[in-house]
């Protein structure tokens, strides 16, 4: 089923943790997805599904146990300078400012100081960080923090973004409006994104298709386009049909995910 | 956003301390008077002043050898001993740390080595340096050089693996290899570590130079010390503790003070600066 327009391709990828004392865990489970160029796909599931594991498996942080991860048909980990990698955790450099943090992937690449400079500015600028360049992370709010970690993976404009419940710690308020900062960073040049998240409303009002993960082992469970229309106002998304229809188709699949992840002794 | 509320507090009430009265200071000078002034009135009426000397004689007697006296040729010789060694020992510590705390074979290989080697007390080696380099500075270079680069050592190996793995691996799928991933990442993260052992490491220089000095000498403020106390002369030789504690304090702040310029960006800690050890 593969077609030539597929930018990312998951190909029956599994892995198992081997624990120490001879047991082991499969994380994922023969997991298949293939995504378009442009798309922003997200990804749901109870936790402890796999779901990082997933992340860590594209950029190679961890290797499959089998199968494979494919970017315009190569291995997706020998590609890292087309990734930008957003962490569950919050992973700004504490000894850098939030200037310097977001030139970091730049300072790599080498590019040139001022060219760094007009990229940092200009996209913190865009989320609203401008005035806070020189901010130590300490210094910070976790909503200041997030998006300074977002903007630092964007910064070398990578073709795929993968991010890993990017929101999760953040307040309702603060939530709505980095989401809306995102779906607007997103429109302006539309690359390939893979967002997890264990907020249902987040993934049906984020993404073109969301996917569902089962409990552990993790498996898709099943995949659903949404068919609402962009831009998206995502203070006015509740009111909309389309949006509660699959709102409710969802939430009984993932209720029963999260009460088997329950039942296993979570 | 509420995002400057916190930072506007901050900084209000960072304000709010500059400005109200800090009494830490008066409290300090009035302990430090009353002790020196205890010190200045017992001394002569409770105890002989030939034991513990007096305040205002070890004032003069510095006074004194400081301006027709050989202060400086003492100075010299012990500060000559103590930069040498301490730069030799933190040089090589780093040199020698750093790397080997990313190498998790060798440091395995080399740990009971290592701990054997700073099991053993390096002031008792001393006169075996002066068996071995003469009583001139160099044996007390040695000292030096043995007691800072362990601590030196040490604690730039520990820092080096306490780097956080999660820096480390996004360092690297941001695409940072070897040289930009010790430079940008690993580095300024262990900085904490590597400025501390450097800081540790000042008063066991001071304590090698002196130790050495009172082993054999011809010059330096260990010798004149212990010449001073040779013919019980207690106030010279509190004089020349007096002069040890300054450069101690001395030495130690100018590294607080690099301190602070290279760790700026941690957030400012509860407790106050211990500042090293004594002699
Ligand atoms: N390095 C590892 N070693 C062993 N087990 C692991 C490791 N990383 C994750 N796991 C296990 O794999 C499963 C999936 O973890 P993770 O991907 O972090 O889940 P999620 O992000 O969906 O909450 C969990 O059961 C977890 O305990
Ligand atoms: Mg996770």
């Amino acid at each position: 089923m593969q077609s030539s327009s597929d930018f990312l391709i998951f190909d029956k990828v599994t892995k198992v943790f081997e624990s120490p004392d001879g047991g082991s865990v499969t994380a994922l489970d023969n997991f298949s997805l293939n995504v378009a160029d442009g798309e922003f796909v997200t990804v749901v599931g109870p936790s402890g599904c796999g779901k990082s594991t997933l992340l860590n498996l594209v950029v190679g942080l961890d290797k499959p146990s089998s199968g494979q991860i494919l970017i315009n048909g190569k291995p997706a980990w020998q590609q890292l300078l087309n990734i930008g990698y957003v962490t569950q955790e919050d992973n700004l450099y504490p000894w850098r400012t939030l200037r310097e943090n977001v030139e970091f992937p730049l300072e790599i690449r080498g590019m040139a100081k001022s060219e760094r400079r007009k990229r940092s500015e200009e996209l913190l600028q865009r989320v609203g960080l401008a005035g806070f360049e020189n901010r130590y992370a300490h210094q910070l709010s976790g909503g200041m923090r997030q998006r300074g970690n977002i903007v630092r993976a964007l910064s070398f404009d990578p073709g795929l973004i993968i991010m890993d419940e990017p929101f999760g710690p953040l307040d309702a308020q603060t939530r709505i409006v980095l989401q809306q900062q995102l779906l607007d960073l997103w429109l302006q040049d539309k690359k390939t994104v893979i967002f997890i998240t264990h907020d249902l409303q987040e993934a049906i009002a984020l993404g073109d298709r969301v996917v569902v993960m089962t409990a552990r082992p993790g498996r898709i469970r099943s995949v659903y386009d949404i068919k609402l229309s962009r831009p998206r106002d995502l203070h006015h998304l509740h009111d909309d049909p389309e949006f509660r229809t699959a709102l409710s188709d969802l939430w009984d699949e993932l209720a029963d995910e999260v009460s088997a992840a329950n039942a296993m002794g979570r | 956003m509420l995002d400057a509320g916190k930072s506007e507090q901050q900084i209000k009430s960072a304000a709010k301390g500059k400005r109200a009265f800090d009494t830490t200071l008066i409290w300090q000078l009035a302990i430090l008077v009353v002790l020196l002034g205890s010190w200045e009135i017992l001394s002569g009426r409770l105890f002989d002043s030939f034991w513990v000397s007096k305040p205002s004689l070890i004032i003069g007697y510095i006074y004194n050898w400081f301006v027709n006296g050989d202060f400086f040729r003492h100075l010299n010789a012990t500060m000559t001993e103590i930069i040498v060694g301490y730069s030799i020992g933190a040089a090589l510590g780093l040199a020698l740390g750093l790397p080997i705390g990313r190498m998790e074979k060798t440091a395995k290989i080399l740990d009971p080595f290592l701990l054997a080697l700073n099991g053993i007390p390096r002031v008792a080696l001393a006169p075996l340096f002066v068996i071995w380099f003469g009583i001139g500075i160099t044996p007390k270079i040695v000292l030096v050089f043995t007691l800072v680069f362990f601590v030196v050592f040490y604690n730039s190996y520990a820092g080096v693996r306490s780097v956080e793995r999660r820096y480390v691996d996004l360092a690297w799928v941001m695409g940072a290899r070897s040289f930009s991933l010790f430079t940008k990442v690993i580095l300024p993260a262990a900085m904490p570590y590597i400025i501390l052992g450097l800081k540790l490491s000042i008063p066991y220089a001071v304590i090698g130079a002196i130790i050495g000095e009172f082993i054999a000498s011809s010059e330096g403020l260990g010798h004149k010390i212990q010449l001073e106390t040779s013919v019980y002369n207690t106030t010279g030789t509190m004089g020349g503790i007096v002069v040890l504690m300054i450069l101690v304090v001395f030495l130690n702040s100018l590294l607080a003070w690099i301190e602070r310029r290279a760790l700026a960006w941690r957030p400012p800690s509860r407790s106050g600066d211990a500042g090293g050890q004594g002699l």
